[in-house]
């Protein structure tokens, strides 16, 4: 089991990756009046069909062949149950698929969301190949963060040098306190 | 709101200084595993850590990578460190306190930090 929300949207996002997506995108959405707690993970990648969207929710189906178990999805489905929220897998063979689990956000059994800057930050800076769009939102405000706008702007300096990595940490640091007023979920 | 407007005078400050990280066959490659598996047991402030210490100290032979599951699940966090005409050093159960041990020992001296490697497990 994975402890937090944003170790799950990390774990959840690698599937993306494997996928070869080329642009990844990630909401995470806070309404406290409707009491919930929305993670939208999509991709552009390779895509599933109908029979393997069926049985990703099973831990015993992976496409890897080094094992025959894969936890992830079972994971991040469960822990957005157990609070009375809800979880679905769209997917299309060579268009992509879009994750979306809804926490009950006072639910007593929903796991922190933890630290998602982190979490976004390793897959910006762990994956410069692929392109991010990063969405926070709590209540009415919000922040978004478009590494195709960064790579625009910064020509070819890459995302992970040293200066542009500590810039994206306190884009997300500042915003994000910004955003939510420094609120503990 | 931070705005991309600091993203500028990073890029004319950078404009120019053609690879400033060294990425040519004699460096070291430090792996972490960052499966279910290794995020489940750690994995994420292990590499955050290390990648942070390597860039503080200025490390430049060094690349900090991540990769699927190593396939020892128990034994994660798993750091391996990959050193060309060297054998493989395999770090087990990893935590940030003792991934900064190995950069001090390992990645600036060079002695291997035996007492997490998986060998003695």
């Amino acid at each position: 089991m994975l402890p937090e929300i944003s170790l799950n949207i990390l774990d959840i996002a690698q599937n993306s990756i494997r996928a070869e997506a080329d642009l990844i995108e990630i909401s995470v959405l806070v309404d406290r009046e409707a009491d919930s707690l929305t993670v939208i993970i999509n991709d552009d990648g390779c895509g599933m069909t109908a029979e393997q969207v069926a049985s990703v929710e099973d831990p015993f189906f992976t496409t890897r062949s080094t094992r025959k178990i894969g936890l992830g999805v079972p994971f991040f489905r469960m822990a957005a149950l157990i609070t009375g929220g809800t979880f679905e897998i769209t997917s299309e063979v060579s268009v992509g698929t879009k994750v979306k689990a809804v926490f009950v956000l006072s639910h007593i059994d929903r796991m922190p969301l933890g630290d998602i800057n982190s979490s976004i930050h390793t897959l910006i800076t762990y994956n410069t190949g692929i392109d991010f769009v990063y969405t926070y939102g709590f209540d009415g405000a919000s922040f978004t963060l478009d590494t195709r706008q960064m790579r625009e702007i910064l020509g070819g300096v890459p995302l992970d040098s040293p200066e542009v990595s500590d810039y994206i940490k306190e884009y997300l640091d500042e915003n994000k306190k910004e955003t939510d007023g420094g609120a503990q979920l | 709101m931070k705005s991309l407007e600091e993203l500028k005078a990073i890029r004319e400050k950078m404009q120019g200084q053609v690879g400033f990280r060294d990425e040519g066959d004699d460096g070291i490659r430090v792996v972490v595993g960052m499966a279910t598996c290794g995020i489940a047991a750690g994995a994420r402030p292990v590499l955050t850590t290390l990648s942070d210490k390597v860039q503080e100290k200025g490390l430049d032979k060094v690349k900090v990578v991540q990769t699927g599951c190593i396939g020892l699940c128990k034994y994660e966090p798993i750091v391996e460190v990959i050193e060309p005409g060297k054998e493989k050093v395999t770090y087990v159960h990893m935590t940030p306190d003792k991934a900064i041990e190995i950069i001090d020992k390992h990645l600036v001296r060079g002695q291997v930090v035996s007492e997490y490697t998986l060998d003695m497990k």
